[in-house]
């Protein structure tokens, strides 16, 4: 049983720098060839500053920082017992190359289905640049199976 | 006004009909080499995903897809039709395990014209099914669009 104390619980704050060498590796790891993601002047002629981050690429702040590993040790959660029950963006702008995205999360629902059988953390995050503006709201939903 | 489109015909707000069809995006089957990447472009090191020894002592068969490899691949969906900066929202529920082999098609539909924090959207069901036809994601999108 995951302690439903851990409702409200603070991560410890990920910082990412968005840069264009990453963000060329998750095009290629999504198989996504367009000009836009892989070269700034294309980014630039399309109305962004560089390189936009895509659309789930924030979610590897925490996974990058370590804060996502530190939450499953606190939770007791075996990474074997891990899957991502749901994921959730809502966006106010978007991260370029050249931005450092500060993530904020907490633990806003711990429940389970089945007797238990499967428990569910609830994570919701809120992402600012550099100039302090919302970026993303993010809202993951991580299940256990036992 | 520079082009915030990466589309090469970004269909207008009015122009599109309730029930209209997105390109659907086709993804060769996954294989080891797509994970393993993905491991290290998004951060998810996770040895479920790219380590077979540790996954079948886990009781799983194999190493199986990321959950956000998949989401990653709908994003492609939705920002070939419709520019990443008219995206407002984008949320996902992973309903199965993508295996080895599955050839995953991202498909999207237009479903409803609706007001979203003082702008018009539209509403976009999303999912993604194998060869098979087993599904393995579903969610929606809100976009903004011109």
């Amino acid at each position: 049983m995951i302690d439903k104390k851990w409702i409200g619980h603070e991560l410890p704050v990920s910082v990412i720098q968005i840069e264009r060498s990453r963000l060329r590796f998750f095009a290629k790891a999504t198989g996504d060839t367009r000009a836009l993601y892989t070269d700034p002047a294309t980014a630039r002629e399309a109305g962004f500053s560089d390189l936009p981050a895509p659309p789930t690429f924030l979610f590897a702040a925490e996974l990058d920082s370590g804060a996502n590993d530190q939450l499953l040790a606190a939770l007791n959660i075996p990474i074997t017992k891990l899957l991502h029950g749901e994921q959730g963006f809502t966006y106010h702008r978007t991260a370029c190359a050249g931005d450092t995205v500060t993530v904020r999360s907490i633990i806003s629902d711990i429940y389970e289905k089945k007797n238990g059988a499967l428990e569910f953390v609830v994570k919701t995050s809120r992402a600012h640049n550099q100039h302090d503006e919302l970026v993303a709201e993010l809202r993951s939903v991580l299940v256990c199976r036992h | 006004m520079p082009s915030l489109t990466n589309a090469i015909n970004p269909p207008s707000f009015d122009s599109v009909q309730i029930g209209d069809q997105l390109p659907a995006l086709q993804l060769p089957p996954v294989n080891r080499a797509m994970l393993a990447l993905f491991a290290g472009a998004s951060g998810d090191h996770n040895p479920m995903h790219i380590d077979i020894d540790a996954a079948r002592r886990a009781g799983f068969a194999d190493v199986f897809a990321q959950g956000m490899l998949g989401m990653a691949w709908i994003a492609r969906l939705i920002t070939d039709w419709a520019p990443q900066s008219t995206l407002r929202r984008f949320d996902v529920r992973f309903l199965g395990i993508t295996h080895l082999g599955n050839a995953m098609c991202c498909a999207g539909r237009v479903v409803e014209k609706l007001e979203y924090g003082g702008e018009p959207c539209l509403r976009i069901e999303l999912h993604s099914a194998n060869q098979f036809g087993q599904t393995k994601i579903v969610g929606e999108a809100l976009v903004a669009l011109p």
